[in-house]
C-alpha cells in the first residue's frame, strides 16, 4: 500500500494488484474482441479496447514502469495485427501507460466522472501521439479528422465507465 | 549519480522504452523502403516473428468463433428454415429458365467478341485458380483496414494475390502465415488499383481514404462522369484480374489536391464492412480469347458467382482442379500457338498456372510484307500504340509503328521477309505510299473512339482497338505504346490525318493469305480459366 501526494479527498491511495491470469488474459481478450467484433459490426471499430485496458491497468497499479510496460506490450501486439510497422501503437500506448499511472497516483480515478474525463483525454492524447509518429516517423499522410476523433473519444469514455466497473471486480484485495 | 537515477527512474525508463521502440520502428521503415527499392516484399526478422506469434495467438480463437457462428447459422438454415425451400425452389427454377435464355444470347455475343479479339491478338487476363476462404478477423484499428482469412501458405496463398468476391474486388494479400493471411482492403489508405469506368472507358487509379471510402483519381477534370456508372478493374496493375467489378460512381468533384484531375467517389460493389467469404485468386492466366461460341472466356464475376456458394466443397484438393486441354490455334492458317494448361486447383501450388501467362507470342503470325521485310525493314502497318485511352495518339499518328516484339525473327515464322534484328521500324504509311501488297482491311473499324483505322490486325497493338475492345491487351498495349512512341520520335511530328492512309490499309490484306481469321466453327478451344473454374 503506497501513500502519495494526492488531489483526492482520500488520504490513502490504493495500489491494486491483479493475478497473472487476469493480467495476461484481459489484454489478449481485448485484442481478440477488438479484432473480431468489427467483422460483424463495423461501427465497433471506433472503440479502442486495448487502449482502455492499458488505461485501466496503469491507473489501478499506479506504478509508472509497469504501466508503460503494459502499454508497450499491448500496443505492440495491436501493431502486429495491422499492416503498419510495429511500434506505432506501441509508442503511443507506452506514453499513455506512463501518464495514466502517474495520474493515478495523484488523482482519484475511481469514480465514473473522473474515469470518463480521463479516458476522453487519454484517447485524444493517444490519437495525437499516433498521428505524430505516423506522420513523423513512418511518413504517412493521413489527414487529421477532429470530428471523428472527438466522437471516438466520447464513445470510448462512456465504454470505459462500464468496462472499468466490470474490471474492478478482478482486483485483488489485501 | 545514484540519487539522480533513483529520483528520475520513471522518466528515464520511459525514455529508454520509447527509444527502443523508435529505433525498432525506424529500422522497419528503412527496411521496407529498401525492400521496395529492391522489389522485395514482406517484413523479416523480429517484426515478422512478433506478427506470427500474435496472429498465432489471436486467430485460433477467431476461427473458433467463426466456425461456431457458421455451425449455428447452418443448423438454422438446414433444419429449421426448410419450410421455405419448396417455394424457393420453384422461384429458382423459373429464374434458371430465364437465365438459360439469357445465356444463349450472351454466348453468341461473347463468341462474336472473342472472334474480334482473336483477330486483334489480344491477350486477356483471366482468373486461373481461386481458393475460397472465410474471413475470421480484422485489424481492429480504424487506421488499418485489413482482414484475416483462414487460409495461408499451407493452402497456396502468396503475398500480393488478389482477393475478390462475386460482388467485386476486396483487396490483396499483404502478409501470409501458415494457416492465415492478412488481406489489405481496397478502401485502405495504402491501397491502389487500376480501374476503368465501364461505359466511358476512362481509366483512373483507385485508392482508399482514411475514412474508408473508395475514390478514383487521375481522371481529367474535363471528362464527363455519370453518377451510377460502373467501375471495373483494368488488370493493368499486375495484381487484379481484368473486369472485376469495383463499384459504382456516387460523386465526382474536382480534386483540390491534384488540380486538373477529378476525385470520383465510388460505392464499393462488395460489402467491405461485412465480409464473410472471399476468393483468393491464386493464379491469373493470360490467354488469347477463343473464337468458339460457348467455350469462350467468361467474365470473372460470372465465374465467381457460380463458385462461392459451393466454396466448402470446392476448397478440397482435387475438387477445384479441372485441367484444361491445350488447344490448337483457332485458325488453321495461324501458326499453332501452344495454349497453357491450367493446373489443378487446390494443390497448394498457385503460380503453377503461370504457363498460362507464357503464351508464346513468338508464334503469333504477323503481316507478311514481303517487299519490306525482305530488306530487313520492320513489318509495316503495325501500329504500336496499344495503350487504352490513347486514342488521340492513334488518331494523330496514322503512320505505321511497330512494336518491338514483332521485330523478332521467330515471330513471323515465314521463310521470306525475316526482319533483320535491330532494324529500324519504318513508317511508310505516313507518306501515304501504297505498299506493294496493298489490299483493303477493315480491322481498324473495331475502333470507335476516333482512332485511326488499324493497319494490321495481327499487330493488334492498336490504341484504338485497345480502347474499343477494352483493356484486354494489357501488356501488349504497354509494349505497343513504347514502341509507338519510339517510332513517332523517329518519324517526327505526326501528320494530322485521321483517315486511313493507303498504306495503312495495305498491310492488313497482305497477311490475308497467310494469317487467316479464325473460323467461327473452329474446333472448340476451352480456355483454361473457364474450364478450371467451373464447378
Amino acid at each position: 500500500m503506497n501513500i502519495g501526494v494526492s488531489l483526492t479527498s482520500r488520504e490513502e491511495i490504493e495500489v491494486h494488484r491483479f493475478s497473472w491470469p487476469v493480467s495476461l488474459l484481459f489484454p489478449i481478450l481485448a485484442l481478440l474482441i477488438q479484432s473480431y467484433l468489427p467483422l460483424k459490426m463495423g461501427f465497433l471499430r471506433i472503440f479502442d479496447l486495448p487502449l482502455l485496458v492499458t488505461i485501466f491497468f496503469a491507473v489501478a497499479r499506479r506504478r509508472p514502469v509497469p504501466g508503460m510496460i503494459t502499454g508497450a506490450l499491448i500496443g505492440t501486439l495491436q501493431d502486429a495485427l495491422t499492416h503498419h510497422p510495429l511500434g506505432i501503437f506501441g509508442i503511443a500506448k507506452t506514453i499513455i501507460g506512463y501518464l495514466a499511472s502517474s495520474l493515478g497516483v495523484k488523482v482519484d480515478v475511481d469514480n465514473p466522472g473522473s474515469r470518463f474525463l480521463m479516458t476522453f483525454a487519454f484517447f485524444i492524447i493517444h490519437h495525437i501521439a499516433y498521428m505524430v509518429i505516423d506522420l513523423g516517423l513512418v511518413g504517412a499522410s493521413e489527414p487529421w479528422q477532429w470530428g471523428h476523433t472527438l466522437i471516438q473519444a466520447l464513445a470510448n469514455g462512456f465504454l470505459a465507465v462500464a468496462l472499468f466497473a466490470v474490471l474492478d471486480r478482478f482486483k485483488l484485495r489485501n | 549519480m545514484e540519487n539522480f537515477f533513483s529520483r528520475y527512474k520513471n522518466p528515464l525508463v520511459l525514455m529508454l522504452v520509447l527509444f527502443i521502440q523508435v529505433v525498432g520502428l525506424a529500422t522497419q521503415v528503412k527496411r521496407a523502403e529498401s525492400a521496395k527499392n529492391a522489389a522485395g516484399a514482406g517484413s523479416g526478422g523480429g517484426p515478422r516473428l512478433i506478427r506470427v506469434w500474435t496472429v498465432s495467438i489471436i486467430t485460433p480463437f477467431e476461427k473458433a468463433f467463426t466456425s461456431t457462428g457458421h455451425f449455428f447459422r447452418g443448423t438454422w438454415h438446414n433444419y429449421i428454415d426448410l419450410h421455405d425451400a419448396r417455394k424457393e425452389n420453384r422461384d429458382l427454377q423459373e429464374q434458371l429458365a430465364r437465365m438459360k435464355m439469357e445465356q444463349i444470347r450472351l454466348r453468341e455475343e461473347s463468341a462474336a467478341t472473342a472472334r474480334l479479339q482473336n483477330l486483334l491478338d489480344f491477350k486477356q487476363r483471366y482468373i486461373g485458380q481461386t481458393v475460397a476462404a472465410q474471413v475470421i478477423g480484422t485489424s481492429g484499428a480504424d487506421q488499418s483496414r485489413v482482414i484475416y482469412i483462414d487460409k495461408g501458405s499451407h493452402s497456396g496463398i502468396k503475398v500480393d494475390m488478389p482477393v475478390i468476391t462475386p460482388d467485386g474486388i476486396v483487396g490483396k494479400v499483404k502478409e501470409v502465415f501458415k494457416f492465415t493471411s492478412q488481406v489489405l482492403l481496397v478502401n485502405d489508405h495504402d491501397s491502389g488499383a487500376g480501374v476503368v469506368l465501364q461505359n466511358s472507358r476512362l481509366q483512373g487509379v483507385l485508392s482508399g481514404t482514411p475514412q474508408g471510402q473508395l475514390v478514383v483519381t487521375r481522371v481529367m477534370s474535363d471528362e464527363k462522369i455519370d453518377i451510377g456508372e460502373r467501375v471495373v478493374t483494368t488488370g493493368h496493375d499486375g495484381i487484379y484480374p481484368k473486369g472485376v467489378p469495383v463499384g459504382v460512381v456516387t460523386k465526382s468533384v474536382p480534386d483540390v489536391e491534384n488540380d486538373p484531375f477529378l476525385r470520383i467517389t465510388i460505392k464499393p460493389a462488395a460489402n467491405l464492412d461485412k465480409l464473410e467469404e472471399v476468393l483468393v485468386v491464386t493464379s491469373i492466366a493470360e490467354e488469347s480469347p477463343s473464337s468458339t461460341a460457348g467455350t469462350g472466356p467468361q467474365r470473372a464475376a460470372d465465374i465467381l458467382a457460380q463458385r462461392l456458394p459451393s466454396a466448402k466443397q470446392e476448397d478440397k484438393p482435387g475438387d477445384q482442379g479441372a485441367t484444361a486441354t491445350p488447344t490448337p490455334a483457332a485458325s488453321p492458317a495461324v501458326t499453332p500457338r501452344p495454349k497453357p494448361v491450367a493446373p489443378p486447383q487446390g494443390t497448394g501450388t498457385p503460380g503453377t498456372g503461370a504457363p498460362a501467362t507464357a503464351t508464346p507470342r513468338t508464334a503469333v503470325p504477323v503481316t507478311k510484307p514481303q517487299g519490306t521485310a525482305a530488306t530487313g525493314t520492320a513489318t509495316p502497318a503495325t501500329s504500336g500504340t496499344g495503350a487504352p485511352g490513347t486514342a488521340a495518339s492513334a488518331t494523330a499518328s496514322p503512320a505505321i509503328k511497330k512494336s518491338p516484339d514483332q521485330k523478332k525473327p521467330a515471330s513471323t515464322g515465314m521463310p521470306t521477309g525475316t526482319p533483320v534484328p535491330g532494324s529500324t521500324p519504318k513508317a511508310p504509311s505516313a507518306t501515304g505510299s501504297p505498299s506493294p501488297n496493298s489490299t483493303t482491311s477493315k480491322t481498324g473499324a473495331t475502333s470507335t473512339k476516333g482512332t485511326a483505322p488499324s493497319a494490321n490486325p495481327a499487330g493488334a497493338k492498336l490504341s484504338g482497338a485497345s480502347t474499343k475492345v477494352g483493356v484486354a491487351g494489357t501488356k501488349v498495349g504497354e509494349a505497343g505504346t513504347k514502341s509507338g512512341a519510339a517510332a513517332e520520335k523517329k518519324k517526327g511530328p505526326p501528320k494530322p490525318k485521321a483517315t486511313p492512309t493507303p498504306a495503312a490499309t495495305d498491310a492488313a490484306p497482305a497477311e490475308t493469305p497467310e494469317t487467316k481469321k479464325p473460323e467461327p466453327d473452329a474446333t472448340p478451344t476451352p480456355p483454361p480459366t473457364g474450364e478450371s473454374l467451373l464447378p
